[in-house]
Formats: structure tokens, C-alpha cells, sequence
């Protein structure tokens, strides 16, 4: 009985209406606490199994710069954590082409692959979801 | 007059006006977010540039390697530590943080 009972568990767990989430990220790291939370706040919505995508626009970017080292700062250095992401079946990582543009940095100084979405694009994306949060 | 910019120059006018108001011969020290504005290849890039014809410009360097720019510092740009950082209070008669 009881393993059966499981097993309708699981069926309406997996079979629970999907929503698509964008977080939209827009702040540098480190100087405000925002990047960080953004970043625990994606981890907690990996265990809903929802359709998860994270955007980085403006200051956002900043956070995937690669070579980042917080020794001196005293400062958790949580770059790392975007590259396990994946790992967690979070595989939509957007980055704005102006934002990158404006600060001199290119898909190659990145410490993950991402897709660079112009501004028309971007719009779209945002326009299909069911959830926004931004940080 | 010693000038510190804790702030990014893409998401604040902190250093807009910080350069606005800064009088010759002054130093900026640009610490936190703020030392985005001490990177070469961006949109901010020449007024910082323009700036140190009059003014002397400092970067914190732990800040910098945080946030893995330090290998993309505009040339002139003087890097200290946080002793530096206090040598640069110690040596001017005021500081104003440009929050």
C-alpha cells in the first residue's frame, strides 16, 4: 500500500503544472549582498523543478567575470557556484550584448557559456514568462 | 581633498559627480563596485582618463582581484592596499565619501 501510494506521489509531482521563472540579475558582486542572494534564491528553485532561466543585464555581468578572487577582501567567492548550475538542471543563462558591450567584456572573459541576447530578444524572452524576480 | 567612489559608474553617478566637483590636484580613490571605473575597454573608460590629467586616481587592489579585474586596469592608475588606503587619509586633510 504504501509503496503504491509513493508512486501516485511521485506520478502528481512530476506531472505539476510548470511555470517558467526568470531571475534577472543586474547587480555587481560583492559590493551589495544582491548577486549573492539572487544566486541562493535560483539554487532553492532548482528543487521545484521549474523552467528556470537567469538573465544578467547592466551590472549583472559583472558577476560572471572569470578570475575572480576575494582572498583579500574576506569575502565568500561564489563565482564558482554558476559553473554547478548546471548541475542542477539550470541551463539558460542570458547575458544582454549592450551590457556586455558597455563594460568591455566578452563571452570569452566568462566563466560559463551563455547565450548573448540583443535587446529586441531579450524582451522577448522576458515577455514569455510566467515569473520575473529581479535582484 | 581626498575622493572616495565605493559605487559602480554603470549603476550610480557617484563618480560623475565626484569628478564634477573634484578640484585640481585632488585624488580619487575608487574602492568596492567603484573600481569598474578604473578598467580599460568600457563606456566609462575616457572620462576617468580625462580625469587623471588633473587628478590623481586610486584603485584598491584587493577590490579589483575580487572581482577578477585586476589584469584590466587603465595604465596610470596608482593600485594600493589597505594600507595605502590609510596612508591616503593620513595624508590629506579630508576625505569625503561619495555614497
Amino acid at each position: 500500500m504504501n509503496e503504491s501510494a509513493g508512486g501516485v506521489d511521485l506520478q502528481e509531482e512530476t506531472s505539476g503544472t510548470v511555470k517558467k521563472f526568470m531571475f534577472v540579475n543586474r547587480k555587481a558582486p560583492y559590493g551589495t549582498v544582491y548577486a549573492l542572494e539572487g544566486l541562493e534564491v535560483v539554487l532553492i528553485s532548482a528543487a521545484f523543478d521549474q523552467d528556470v532561466s537567469m538573465v544578467f543585464i547592466d551590472d549583472g555581468v559583472y558577476e560572471l567575470v572569470k578570475g575572480q578572487n576575494t582572498k583579500a577582501i574576506g569575502m565568500k567567492n561564489f563565482s564558482p557556484t554558476y559553473r554547478a548550475l548546471e548541475g542542477y538542471d539550470i541551463e539558460k543563462l542570458y547575458v544582454d550584448e549592450e551590457s556586455l558591450a558597455a563594460r568591455g567584456l566578452t563571452t570569452e572573459k566568462l566563466l560559463v557559456p551563455v547565450e548573448v541576447l540583443n535587446t529586441a530578444q531579450m524582451a522577448e524572452l522576458m515577455d514569455q514568462q510566467d515569473v520575473v524576480i529581479s535582484f | 581633498m581626498l575622493h572616495i567612489v565605493n559605487k559602480s559608474p554603470f549603476e550610480r553617478n557617484a563618480l560623475e559627480s565626484c569628478l564634477r566637483f573634484g578640484r585640481d590636484g585632488s585624488a580619487v580613490l575608487l574602492i568596492e563596485d567603484g573600481v569598474y571605473a578604473a578598467t580599460r575597454g568600457n563606456a566609462v573608460e575616457l572620462k576617468i582618463r580625462e580625469a587623471m590629467g588633473r587628478l590623481k586616481v586610486y584603485a584598491l587592489q584587493p577590490d579589483l582581484e575580487a572581482r577578477g579585474m585586476q589584469d584590466a586596469v587603465i595604465d596610470g592608475v596608482n593600485l594600493v592596499d589597505y594600507g595605502g588606503f590609510v596612508d591616503l587619509v593620513a595624508e590629506h586633510k579630508a576625505a569625503q565619501s561619495w555614497l
